[in-house]
């Protein structure tokens, strides 16, 4: 594994061992001394361009429970604020012998084009709307800790489906391993052309949230990312709950063992209201140390080993 | 089936057999007893190896020994000229090692490094109050300044050899043989 630019990339086999690492790793956040020596000596720097707390800070903590020396740069602060170029910033980061990059930016295609630029090792933590593979791949890891295993397993993504890596992302990890995913939003927020990728990649599609829950073993809410939104999607963010949010009386549509996972963050009472986020089936917490422990995996498998 | 190995055999069934009931009272009389000892395991082969000592020391004492795996994957120092290794499980007895007396097992003492690897991630887990090592076969070739305490046979081979342990719970036979 050179970079992790999308999900697609990505064979069976090497989700499993990431997984299998993740696993390891999961320890380490109980332990005393939480470091692990494996990436000492190696530098990962956070390129983000775009706002983020838990991502940024995930693999900040994930760099440095392995050792690795970690740099954050933000957009705001940094020269691309003086209108510096992506390729610069990037060329001049890595003059410094960087190993690896985590790059966010709004721009979709960005983190791809990175790497190209570079030799460092490239780590795409979510670029426009296109991708997000972390997030799927700890999404899917905590789905498969609380459901054994995502073979047949029916997970519901709920929401903002249009602006959404997640959603991409997911859909392609969660079908890789065997899950049988519909997706569910508004007419407005369902993507242009869903219906063809849909049919190729064998996921379904729906507009009637009341009819999937009772068949979820699963189900995630994503987040309306109204920064994203330039028209009007919706008529009004009380109509957008009515519709598509996960009520409390949406909840009880829900087998009491099924999983609630939201990406963060959380718009509480407008996709997701705060008896589902709180409720004892909710693994929102949980996706948040497993997270952790599924980058601390990905720098690892790709900056510990012997140079490809 | 259990395939055969390549080379000659110079420890079969038996002789692993009896190597681990003397390393068991080897312990015991060195420990004087089974208490707050604990046995850990080194990946991959060292796990079998340490659960046959607990059960030759119970089999004696009658008194389970606490026994645990530890994986030192993470603390290798040659994760960088290799291909990425992939990490296995590290369990400790329920209390942890602070203050016990850990006996480490594993299967071949050769170079060291993966003892030094050992010891550090001990390091990291808790405060022993001592560390000793118990190996089915020493060949030899020491990189570093690290012995064992236990040894079941030594066995002198050329570096350029190879030495292969094969054990019954994940090999499917009982057997060391050089070649």
């Amino acid at each position: 594994m050179r970079h992790l630019l999308s999900v697609d990339d990505l064979s069976v086999d090497q989700v499993e061992a990431i997984f299998e690492t993740a696993a390891e790793m999961h320890d380490v956040q109980h332990r005393d001394v939480k470091k692990l020596p494996a990436l000492r000596g190696r530098t990962v720097v956070n390129m983000f361009f775009e706002d983020s707390t838990r991502t940024r800070s995930s693999f900040e903590i994930a760099g440095k429970w392995l050792s690795a020396d970690v740099i954050n740069i933000s957009a705001k602060g940094s020269s691309a604020s003086k209108g510096e170029s992506l390729r610069d910033t990037v060329l001049t980061v890595c003059a410094m012998g960087v190993d690896g990059l985590v790059v966010r930016h709004p721009a979709s295609g960005s983190a791809r084009q990175v790497s190209e630029w570079v030799d460092a090792a490239v780590v795409n933590a979510g670029d426009g709307t296109h991708e997000h593979p972390t997030q799927a791949l700890l999404d899917a890891y905590t789905l498969q800790r609380r459901l054994g295993s995502l073979e047949g397993r029916h997970v519901a993504i709920v929401g903002d489906l249009t602006h959404s890596r997640v959603f991409r992302s997911n859909v392609l990890c969660l079908t890789k391993l065997g899950a049988r995913v519909t997706v569910v939003a508004p007419p407005t927020l369902m993507p242009a052309g869903v219906a063809a990728w849909s049919a190729a990649a064998g996921f379904e599609t729906s507009y009637d949230l009341d009819a999937v829950l009772p068949h979820a073993d699963a189900v995630m809410m994503l987040r309306v990312q109204r920064e994203r939104m330039s028209g009007a999607f919706f008529p009004s963010a009380r109509e957008y709950t009515v519709g598509y949010g996960l009520t409390r009386d949406r909840l009880r549509l829900l087998r009491p063992d099924v999983p609630i996972c939201h990406p963060g963050p959380m718009n509480r009472g407008l996709e997701i209201a705060a008896d589902a986020a709180d409720a004892a089936q909710s693994a929102v917490l949980e996706q948040v140390s497993s997270g952790l422990a599924v980058r601390m995996s990905v720098l690892y498998h790709l900056l510990a080993g012997e140079e490809a | 089936m259990p395939a055969t190995a390549p080379g000659r055999t110079v420890l079969d069934g038996r002789d692993i057999a009896r190597a681990m009931t003397r390393i068991s009272h080897e312990i015991l009389e060195r420990n004087k007893g089974a208490t707050d000892l604990i046995l850990l395991g080194l990946h991959t082969r060292g796990v079998p190896l340490a659960r046959r000592i607990a059960d030759g020391i119970a089999g004696v004492e009658g008194v389970p020994v606490a026994v645990g795996e530890l994986d030192v994957t993470m603390y290798r120092d040659d994760l960088r000229s290799q291909p990425t290794r992939r990490a296995h499980k590290t369990q400790l007895p329920a209390g942890g090692i602070d203050g016990k007396v850990v006996v480490l097992v594993d299967d071949v003492l050769f170079s060291g490094r993966t003892i030094r690897a050992a010891l550090d991630a001990l390091a990291d887990l808790g405060r022993p109050a001592a560390v000793r090592l118990a190996v089915l076969v020493d060949r030899g070739h020491r990189e570093l300044p690290i012995r064992a305490d236990h040894v079941g046979k030594n066995l002198p081979s050329a570096r350029s050899e190879r030495v292969s342990v094969r054990l019954a719970e994940v090999d499917g036979t009982d057997e060391v043989t050089i070649s």
